[in-house]
């Protein structure tokens, strides 16, 4: 039987947070992989040491405050360090955009996305911004800050190469930011049941180097009409 | 005399008193206020239920294994919900949300809860803390009795125009707030008002729960000699009783938005979506403490009776599990990491949320040094207990993948979090209500299961158990969304279509593997090998009760002299010391005789 | 050795006897319910003010005020009731809970009183706008939206008001158990957890009246 992409790795990512979210599901695999065999072993090897036999007797034993307290302090040391290492990368990933960002709006609705761009004038919220439907375009080694927004329900704009993820909130703007690391084609996906075309709200992600992405922005504002002077 | 002194009085009167009156059929079996009868009322209910949401799921592999292609048997359910073509029924979209949807909220409201909490504390409270009854028998029945009309509505859902409700077992807002949205309109409302007439149900029980823990505890039964099942049966019905209330409050709301037009959560009208996400997870995240500590409850009774050894540190268990109950209430926001609230928040729920860990583990050390130099004998009970130790090992460590906030930006809303769920829920909990219905059938129905059976089903379901839900881990981790009808509309997906089927495959034979508890359990009822009094060999007060116990439980006011694990006590000759057997005089626990085929007399 | 009723006392410190902790975890479960109503106002509130009215604009409070102090009097009078019963007063006893009963009536009259005045008005917690009109605020002036402040206002106050409702029912209940000569100083639990349940409801009414018009 084929079983396609059976892995504990994480599939491959592009973009800066890749070496930060990784690295952690890593560290956290370790110990839980560690904690796992460890304490399933020692499940195992009761069970088959201590089962009955005959003339068995059981060790009368209530407990060991000791063992409570080393059992207790490890795993709470181990767990709240975990969490003190981890704010760093949560704050850079959610609170802190990078100056110099490309700023562009995506608008999810009942069952797509909408890019909006700046336009040759360069600001958003003018007559010359541009809409795609179902892509995004961004260019390469450059963040990219998003302003996500939601018409009707909750959606989660989900690009899992770039480690993305982030619920569209109607009446809200939330800002979302990656940077990519290479140019391609990548995923995006709608990861908040939104309704019966859920599953339809795919969409394509793709990185362009600077200057095809120079064209690309030129190419579909000079398709749009231009406004009035 | 007082009050008080009446009340005593009164509960002096066990058992013996109350034989002498008959009663009408109708008061014993339908309208029951004796807590055993309850119990098993919520039982058959639950079990039934247990049975409705595991077909749903079925339905749900089906479309995830073979996407879109006609299902057996397909064509005798409506147009609205599988679409007819020449070669079979398919599918809708519309049937598969509803199918995620009632799934969930069967399993969790209508199986689960009810099983844990209606089942084992109706039966062993009373009998564990020497009471004749609970504090308020006939509040006892009104709670059963709302808990049917609530499930009668959420079946009747799935037949009304629109379908049943499909905005997730978690309804969130604005999505729920309208049938523009999901296409479900009254199928959404009958959800609530199902739920709502559920939480009425749990949260009379819990007062009850309450009360009679509190208040009608034997002589000699203080805190610290009460059973672990009791204990957690007691702190849940605590969370019961002060998180349902939250859920009430919201459903009420959600339905004013659906029905009357106000704008608690509707966004278009100024109201707050998110305001739905947090009065829901308040409620939900002790909910699903509600669903995992009577588990462990019942846990450490099987673990230390089959093991024969008292329970490792039962101190430490019973302020894991309170404190278990209190960091319950702090931790709900990692369910909303993602959700657009202040990012400043996900790190502090991060912080409880790892702490939260931390009793957990100590449990599960516990439950291991129990084992250790134990006698363990790998009865069908004890298999069940065995495997929810081992389980929820893995349930519990997956969680810390997900309290990392940066790491749960990528496996939020994945299979990842699907596979948690059902290791915590399916592992956990199921395997340990496997366990105590092994366990406390005798005492119930007078008989034992069988076990060769019991042995079958136990090692069938644990394999078919893990191959399902296992790979869900990594469906996850490949980037796999929930509650999505076709993943292979996504190309990065489509590599896992393998995967889905072969967890389908085993699903399947999953589901099947119960048939054979379902044969067990009728079958033992009627001709299983007459139990007992106390066929386990245990010490705690409902082993000294004749299986099944009468109306009244006890013929004279028990007296216990020591806590409840006292296995292999150098003070009795045995390799056990119930509770209530007088310290030095009289006959330290004598074990019950071998059982011969024909059954043994009481 | 045979138990007495000494043993079977409940442990030290608990000596409240079921019907009374009953009540009391029941109301327990009570705070959290109003908890959630409040809260989802409070939040509302924070979140979106501009669709709230100041304190007066729409509502009647010194009305509501004068309602206040009948539910308050209502408390001295089943207050009163209690102490009657713990003498073995009877007729005292009925008298008490028949004034707490027709305060506690008073009060549910003049909440539906105001209701029809404001829906009167045209504040509906629906998807509509109410313009601020009756109460001296000029025509065309601030439009507060019904769907958030109607919304939480009759949401709080009317499952209080259900609460107070139910309250007199089971009054009326005890009122007629009273006549009966169902309860005595020896035997008065049903009297007294009517007594916890009908403070309840008046203590949520005290905090309800502050949040909603007053602050």
């Amino acid at each position: 039987m084929n079983w396609g992409d059976w892995s504990w790795m994480m599939p491959e990512g592009f973009s800066t947070f890749t070496a930060e979210v990784d690295s952690l599901y890593y560290l956290i695999l370790w110990i839980t992989g560690v904690t796992f065999f460890a304490t399933e072993a020692l499940l195992i090897y009761f069970i088959v040491r201590y089962r009955h036999k005959e003339g068995r007797k059981a060790t009368y034993d209530h407990g060991s405050t000791k063992m409570e307290v080393v059992w207790t302090a490890i795993p709470l040391l181990i767990l709240i360090g975990l969490g003190v290492l981890s704010k760093g990368a949560w704050d850079r990933m959610k609170i802190d955009v990078p100056a110099g960002a490309m700023e562009i709006i995506v608008t999810a609705k009942q069952f797509e996305w909408n890019a909006t761009y700046p336009g040759p004038d360069g600001a958003l919220g003018t007559a010359d911004d541009f809409d795609v439907l179902n892509q995004i375009h961004a260019p390469v080694d450059q963040p990219v800050w998003i302003h996500l927004r939601a018409e009707d329900v909750l959606h989660s704009l989900f690009l899992p190469e770039m480690r993305v993820k982030q619920d569209a909130v109607p009446g809200r703007d939330i800002p979302v930011w990656f940077e990519a690391m290479a140019t391609g084609d990548y995923t995006i996906g709608c990861a908040e049941l939104c309704g019966i075309g859920h599953t339809t709200m795919n969409g394509t992600l793709t990185i362009h180097s600077a200057a095809d992405f120079q064209a690309w922005a030129s190419a579909q504002a000079e398709q749009r009409p231009q406004p009035q002077p | 005399m007082s009050t008080t002194e009446q009340e005593m009085g009164k509960a002096l009167d066990a058992g013996g008193h109350h034989d002498h009156h008959e009663i009408p059929w109708i008061r014993q079996y339908i309208f029951a206020t004796d807590h055993k009868m309850i119990a098993k009322q919520f039982m058959f209910v639950s079990l039934f239920f247990l049975v409705v949401g595991g077909a749903l799921a079925g339905m749900m592999r089906w479309q995830l294994g073979f996407p879109s292609q006609p299902m057996p048997g397909g064509m005798i359910l409506p147009d609205a919900m599988m679409a007819p073509t020449p070669n079979g029924a398919i599918m809708l979209p519309e049937f598969y949300n509803s199918l995620v949807t009632m799934h969930g909220t069967i399993m969790i409201f209508f199986a689960i809860m009810p099983l844990l909490v209606g089942l084992f504390g109706n039966l062993l409270i009373p009998l564990q803390i020497g009471a004749e009854d609970m504090a308020f028998p006939r509040l006892n029945m009104v709670s059963f009795w709302l808990a049917v009309p609530a499930g009668i509505l959420m079946l009747a859902s799935f037949g009304v125009e629109g379908g049943a409700a499909g905005a997730g077992w978690t309804s969130y807002a604005p999505l729920s707030t309208s049938g523009e949205w999901t296409g479900v309109y009254l199928g959404q409302q009958l959800w609530l008002a199902s739920l709502t007439i559920l939480g009425f149900s749990s949260l009379v029980g819990s007062v009850n729960y309450i009360s009679t823990v509190i208040n009608m505890r034997a002589p000699g039964m203080t805190w610290f000699r009460m059973p672990l099942a009791t204990w957690s049966l007691f702190v849940t019905a605590v969370l019961i009783l002060l998180a349902i209330p939250i859920l009430a409050g919201a459903l009420i709301m959600l339905l004013f938005d659906q029905t009357i037009g106000t704008g608690f959560f509707r966004p278009e009208v100024g109201g707050e979506p998110l305001l739905w996400q947090h009065l829901f997870w308040f409620f939900g995240h002790p909910e699903v403490y509600i669903l995992i500590l009577p588990a462990m409850g019942i846990t450490s009774e099987v673990l230390a009776n089959r093991a024969r050894k008292p329970i490792f540190g039962y101190h430490s268990m019973v302020l894991a599990i309170v404190g278990i109950g209190f960091l319950g209430w702090i931790v709900w926001g990692h369910h909303m990491f993602q959700s657009g609230m202040n990012p400043l928040l996900g790190t502090s729920f991060m912080i409880s949320t790892m702490a939260i860990a931390v009793p957990s583990a100590i449990k599960v050390f516990n439950w291991l040094a129990t084992l250790w130099k134990a006698d363990i004998h790998l009865d069908v009970p004890m298999l069940h207990a065995l495997a929810f130790v081992s389980m929820f090992i893995i349930g519990g460590l997956s969680g810390i993948f997900m309290a990392n906030t940066p790491v749960d930006i990528y496996i939020h809303d994945t299979y990842f979090i699907v596979a948690h769920i059902h290791y915590v829920l399916f592992g956990g909990s199921l395997f340990a209500i496997f366990a105590g219905i092994t366990f406390w059938f005798p005492k119930m129905f007078g008989r034992m299961m069988n076990e060769p059976l019991g042995k079958v089903h136990f090692v069938l379901t644990l394999i078919f158990y893990n191959l399902v839900f296992f790979p869900m881990h990594n469906l996850g981790l490949r980037g796999m969304m929930r509650r999505i009808y076709d993943f292979t509309q996504y190309e990065f997906l489509a590599p896992l279509q393998p995967m889905n089927q072969f967890i389908t495959v085993f699903a399947f034979l999953l589901i099947a593997t119960q048939v054979l508890f379902v044969i067990n359990f009728f079958w033992s009822i009627f001709k299983g090998e007459k139990a007992s009094e106390n066929p386990w060999d245990s010490n705690t007060l409902e082993w000294t009760v004749p299986s099944p116990p009468p109306h009244g439980n006890f013929a004279e006011m028990p007296m216990v002299y020591r806590g409840p694990y006292e296995y292999s006590s150098p003070e009795s000759d045995t390799d056990f010391l119930p509770q209530t057997t007088p310290p030095g005089g009289g006959s330290s626990g004598v074990p019950e005789p071998t059982p011969t085929p024909e059954g043994v007399e009481a | 050795m045979t138990p007495t009723t000494a043993d079977r006392a409940p442990m030290a410190g608990m000596k409240v006897y079921n019907l009374k902790l009953g009540m009391w975890v029941f109301l327990l479960s009570e705070v959290m319910f109003f908890t959630g109503l409040i809260g989802a106002y409070i939040i509302l509130r924070f979140a979106h003010p501009e669709a709230f009215a100041e304190p007066g604009v729409v509502l009647n409070v010194p009305l509501t005020a004068f309602n206040t102090f009948v539910l308050i009097c209502s408390s001295v009078t089943m207050v009163k009731a209690f102490a009657a019963i713990e003498q073995g007063d009877q007729q005292g006893l009925q008298k008490w809970l028949l004034a707490t009963i027709l305060l506690g009536a008073f009060f549910v009259g003049v909440q539906i009183v105001e209701y029809t005045i404001l829906t009167g008005e045209g504040f509906v917690p629906m998807a509509e706008s109410y313009h601020a009109i009756a109460r001296g605020a000029a025509e065309g002036s601030a439009v507060i939206g019904g769907p958030l402040y109607g919304a939480t206002f009759y949401t709080m106050t009317g499952f209080h008001g259900a609460h107070v409702s139910i309250g007199v029912l089971c009054l009326c209940f005890t009122w007629w158990r009273a006549r009966k000569g169902a309860y005595t100083a020896g035997s008065l639990g049903g009297v007294e957890i009517m007594g916890l349940y009908w403070h309840f409801v008046d203590l949520v009414w005290i905090l309800l009246f502050t949040i909603v018009y007053l602050i």
